[in-house]
């Protein structure tokens, strides 16, 4: 049994039907992601498991105490989960050393010193305690919730989106920070949000949502190199999916003869390619003769951005014509190192890295 | 395209004096009004001086004062504080319960408003005729003034962020600690000034006292003015009632302290699920209903039995047409004039906030919290002994009524005006529109809706309005409060009635008006 157990889980509002059975499993200790677009009931998880809400059926269970099911349901001043909110949720009317130490009994010896250690740990100044939540920004605000859900030691904690009302910079570096506080902690972490790539650099574990069910679970590489289908794919990052007829271990596709991840199928289906596979190699025209198991292209746009460009190639050169001659014509988008894009109107030499993944 | 770039340039140049010059005419409108809303307050202190040191000693510090000071200092002790527990749990039941009926019960919790607090103590009076002195008082006023607190409360109850609540409890608070540490100290902005707003209409209320026999120093000053006209012991008595308005306004600000109560963070709050109240759901709905009995079910039933003891007789249609008539014009010209006189100053505020208008500012604030009894005597003696021509005509009665709903109208004036940016201003006169033009067809349509709520909140204060009335209004004046003030005067309790009745219905539009502001302000 895990640390925590979601069975069946189901709840709707009205009509709605925020969540349409959810199963998941969290080992003590790790670090869950729950990703998926807005709307599509991750809050509503979340709520459920911090106890504000109870399920309209399934079981919850956290260290194999039973949180909900069916009339069992535990409220969630009684749960022990933390839970820092997208805004930090800080009581306005309270400093920030009474923020921190607003869930530790009041008179308890060592307060006083229990708060500026944990001040300590976020990364706060102790001058911050003695201020009020709408004088620090938005980080340290941040901060200072985590420091608060942390001062009553939960079992669990639950971030609901806490890094995105801030900048991109500090967004990662307090994503890293936090990451490290709490597996330096030992404290079990679920994290709910939106962004693709907060999920996958924060989590051990990563759970795509959609429409109040979970598409996908497993590891941040399993999925973003293996997942089950196109929507999945998508989701987690830019994907090219075409079309090829597979057998013996490789497909034969508009992009040639390329290894797939899955030796027993032989049929037709798609397969997904991330752009970062596709290789590029400046040529010429000349260069293209005599080379007929070779794959160039033309380079039909480049929007330089800095550091990575975006560069739309056509395929010049077809080795599987019939099936894939409609396919050959739509340009390949792929980011590239700003440094040694290729010009527009440049032939280039394509080429495939690592194997493809065949989609269900 | 040069010339048109000439055409440009020369119009930017033009523009920065006429905004200027448009500016102090407005600046020096505000100062002229403010001046005016000082008049009583000078007039108090002036009157203090001529009347001699020692005179003026003797006449503050007397046993009479001290028992009139030991009687409103009780009432306001013991009301503020019954209407602030019974609104936060009216407001909490409604607004975050599953209460059956939630909203019924909200708008039946303000409409106590649109029934005159004499109405309500009449109808009190003529059910218990035994039922007077400071119990009566407290009772009779908590019923008529709690609607002042429940509207605020209930707002910032709406407009919390539940997830505060929620960190609360993800913190091992239970709901009722939750409640203690996190809700109510939430709500004390909007108790504090719905506190404030009840104490300075207890200090100002006269025929709510008079009826069950309470002295406050309002009922007082009034009894002197009618025994000795305007002597100086009059007008020291209100020096000492304007000391209790001010300590009171100085109380609540350091009650509410600078502390900012704003939601910190961004994004919109997420509704929060009402609390399930389950089997305390029959218990919980006693609140709410006998609060309805009392506010409503008794004044309304009272004036109802009247109106069938009286029959037909009672409906003396000529002159009630009468009474009626003379009350709505009263009512829109005051009303009116309040809303034009409030214009500079909510102008000056919102379009160009300096040290001068913060001052004119917080000096109308305070003004207005003067009870229509100062100010009433403060014009009776200023038109008997400076321009004895004016005294009791309409214009007097009406710059008292403008006076004493100023702040009124300036609330409704500010938000209005607020909501019509000047940015909208700038586009009209970008699109060609001529600097008047512009204003015309953005600021005033926008604010004008604000202005005619702000009109009307005047206009419903005038017409309950009763000492300023009785005191300036021209000889031969008799408005719908008068009449039943005279009729129940003389114990002609279903003479009476009818005019309660027609108070009562000109002031519920007025009411729901105020109730769907509220909401509106809370976003919803």
């Amino acid at each position: 049994m895990s640390f925590l157990d979601l069975t069946a889980l189901t709840r709707s509002y009205g009509p709605v039907r925020a969540l349409a059975g959810i199963d998941l499993a969290v080992e003590a200790g790790t670090r869950t992601a729950i990703v998926g677009p807005s709307g599509c009931g991750k809050t509503t998880l979340l709520r459920l498991i911090a106890g504000f809400e109870a399920p309209d059926s399934g079981r919850i269970m956290l260290d194999e105490q039973t949180m909900a099911d069916g009339a069992a349901f535990v409220p969630a001043h009684k749960r022990g989960i933390g839970l820092v909110a997208q805004d930090g949720a800080l009581f306005p009317h309270l400093s920030i050393a009474d923020n921190i130490g607003f869930g530790m009994p009041r008179g308890e010896a060592g307060r006083t010193e229990r708060v500026a250690e944990l001040a300590y740990i976020v990364g706060l100044d102790k001058a911050i305690l003695k201020r009020r939540p709408h004088e620090l920004s938005g980080g340290q605000q941040q901060r200072v919730a985590l420091a608060r859900a942390m001062a009553c030691k939960p079992r669990l904690m639950l971030l609901d989106e806490p890094f995105s009302a801030l900048d991109t910079g500090l967004r990662s570096s307090m994503r890293k920070a936090v990451a490290e506080l709490l597996e330096n902690a030992g404290i079990t972490t679920i994290l709910v949000t939106h962004d693709q790539a907060e999920a996958l650099s924060f989590a051990d574990q990563v759970a795509v949502m959609r429409e109040g069910a979970f598409s996908q679970v497993g590891t941040p590489r399993d999925l973003y190199l293996k997942p089950k289908n196109r929507m999945v794919a998508e989701f987690l990052g830019d994907a090219i999916v075409i079309p090829a007829r597979i057998a013996g271990g490789f497909a034969q596709c508009s992009l040639g003869r390329i290894a797939v991840d899955s030796a027993d199928r032989r049929d037709v289906a798609r397969i997904m390619l991330r752009p970062e596979q596709v290789l590029l190699k400046r040529t010429s025209s000349e260069g293209m003769s005599g080379t007929p198991d070779m794959l160039f292209a033309e380079v039909t746009e480049m929007e330089f951005a800095g550091a990575v460009c975006t560069v739309a190639v056509r395929l010049l050169n077809n080795p599987d014509p019939p099936d894939a001659a409609a396919i050959g014509s739509t340009p390949l988008i792929l980011k590239k190192p700003g440094i040694e894009a290729p010009a527009v109107g440049e032939v280039v030499r394509v080429s495939v890295a690592g194997t493809a993944h065949v989609l269900e | 395209m040069v010339a048109q770039a000439d055409s440009m340039t020369t119009g930017f140049a033009a523009s920065p004096p006429r905004a200027r010059r448009r500016l102090p005419w407005i600046t020096a409108a505000a100062v002229l009004v403010s001046a005016l809303a000082l008049v009583p307050l000078a007039f108090i202190i002036w009157i203090a001086i001529q009347t001699g040191w020692a005179t003026t000693w003797a006449l503050v510090v007397r046993p009479r004062v001290g028992e009139l000071l030991v009687n409103t200092a009780l009432l306001v002790l013991l009301t503020v504080p019954v209407c602030a527990v019974l609104s936060v749990a009216l407001a909490w039941l409604t607004e975050r319960t599953d209460l059956p009926g939630a909203r019924l019960w909200s708008l039946l919790a303000v409409a106590p408003l649109a029934i005159p607090a004499f109405v309500h103590s009449y109808a009190w009076v003529t059910m218990l005729p035994g039922f007077h002195g400071l119990p009566a008082g407290v009772l009779i006023s908590t019923i008529a003034y709690f609607p002042f607190l429940y509207l605020p409360v209930a707002a910032s109850l709406r407009r919390l962020d539940p997830a505060l609540e929620d960190a609360a409890a993800s913190l091992g608070l239970g709901p009722a600690r939750v409640f203690l540490r996190v809700v109510l100290p939430q709500l004390r902005l909007a108790v504090c000034g719905g506190s404030l707003l009840v104490g300075l209409h207890l200090l100002a209320e006269y025929g709510l006292f008079v009826f069950v026999r309470f002295d406050t120093f309002t009922t007082a000053i009034v009894d002197q003015f009618q025994s000795t006209f305007n002597g100086p012991a009059a007008t020291m008595l209100a020096g000492v009632l304007v000391a209790c308005c001010l300590a009171l306004l100085a109380f609540e600000m350091l009650v509410r302290g600078e502390e900012r109560y704003a939601r910190v963070g961004s994004g919109a709050a997420r509704l929060r699920p009402p609390s399930r109240l389950g089997r305390m759901t029959l218990p919980a709905l006693a609140l709410p209903l006998l609060v309805a009995l009392l506010s409503l079910g008794v004044p309304l039933v009272v004036i109802a039995r009247w109106l069938a003891a009286g029959g037909v007789a009672v409906w003396r249609i000529d002159e009630i047409s009468l009474a009626l008539g003379q009350t709505l014009f009263l009512a829109l010209a005051g009303g009116l004039l309040a809303t034009v006189a409030g214009i500079p100053i909510a102008w000056l505020s919102i379009r160009a906030p300096s040290k001068l208008q913060r001052m004119l500012e917080g000096l109308n604030y305070t003004v207005g919290a003067l009870p229509g009894v100062v100010v009433a005597l403060a014009l009776v003696t200023i038109t008997v002994t400076v321009m004895l021509p004016l005294y009791q005509t309409l214009v007097t009665i009406l710059i008292a009524y403008a006076l004493m709903f100023l702040p009124r109208a300036i609330i409704s004036l500010r938000a209005s005006i607020a909501q019509a940016p000047i940015e909208l201003e700038r586009a009209a006169a970008g699109l060609g529109r001529p600097p008047m033009r512009a204003l015309w067809a953005t600021t005033i349509r926008l604010s004008a809706p604000g202005a005619a709520a702000g009109m009307a909140l005047a206009a419903l204060g005038i017409t309950n309005e009763l000492t300023a009335t009785q005191m300036l209004a021209p000889n031969g004046t008799r408005t719908l409060a008068l009449a039943f003030w005279v009729y129940s005067g003389e114990i002609d309790y279903a003479a009476a009635a009818p005019y309660a009745a027609i108070m009562v219905v000109l002031s519920l539009p007025l009411t729901f008006l105020l109730y769907a502001q509220s909401k509106r302000m809370a976003g919803r």
